[in-house]
């Protein structure tokens, strides 16, 4: 069962701030996306999705801590799990695709590879 | 008029959310190469953890925050085991 609450007796400020946190966190996702169709090669596209997995889910999970905590008069403070997940996996994951789209470009000697360091 | 304001903004973030998610899938149909489909499909498993936290917000119930939780696991895992697929051929050696 799903307990729901009235969120109708939220104070305004709260719901101002809920909102334009939620507006930020899902805008700055949407940038990602189109980033993530327009943009031209592999190398460029990894970076456009970054900006969903930090500020983007950052600040709905931002909102979604506020909103709770004021919603039930005490520090509602999950979301952090949340985030704590995301800043410790996004890099990771990121790093591998990288490294194996890398690996895949130097095998089939294609010409659009970055240079190597060093 | 704070429960209307909340409604719509939640309303035009989940609008944003799925957006995003219908240009991400885009990406993982359109290719070109494999890796670009992982990297597709990584961003769609963390918009569905976003737009599911929205749903929470929305209804004020906590079961939505478990399953963004086991989305965003789910996510890192099936991520981590494609990118290792595309390095060496194999998940588990």
């Amino acid at each position: 069962m799903i307990e729901v609450i009235e969120v109708a007796d939220i104070p305004l400020w709260a719901a101002i701030l809920t909102s334009l946190l939620l507006l930020l966190g899902s805008g700055l996702t949407l940038i990602g996306a189109v980033g993530l169709l327009r943009l031209g090669s592999f190398y460029e596209r990894v970076h456009a999705p970054t900006l969903g997995t930090t500020l983007g889910i950052g600040s709905v999970l931002i909102a979604s801590m506020l909103f709770f905590s004021v919603l039930q008069t005490r520090p509602v403070l999950h979301e952090l799990l949340i985030a704590a997940f995301m800043v410790v996996t996004t890099p990771i994951t990121l790093t591998l695709l990288a490294r194996a789209a890398l690996y895949r470009d130097r095998r089939e000697g294609n010409e659009e590879v970055p240079a190597r360091r060093g | 008029m704070s429960a209307e304001l909340l409604g719509w903004s939640i309303f035009i973030s989940q609008i944003f959310l799925g957006l995003a998610m219908v240009l991400a899938a885009v990406r993982v149909l359109w290719g070109p190469r494999a890796q670009d489909r992982v990297l597709a499909l990584d961003t769609v498993y963390v918009i569905a953890a976003t737009l599911l936290l929205t749903f929470g917000i929305r209804t004020g119930g906590t079961l939505y925050f478990e399953a963004a939780l086991v989305i965003a696991l789910l996510g890192f895992v099936g991520t981590a085991a494609l990118a290792k697929f595309l390095m060496r051929g194999e998940v588990i050696e």
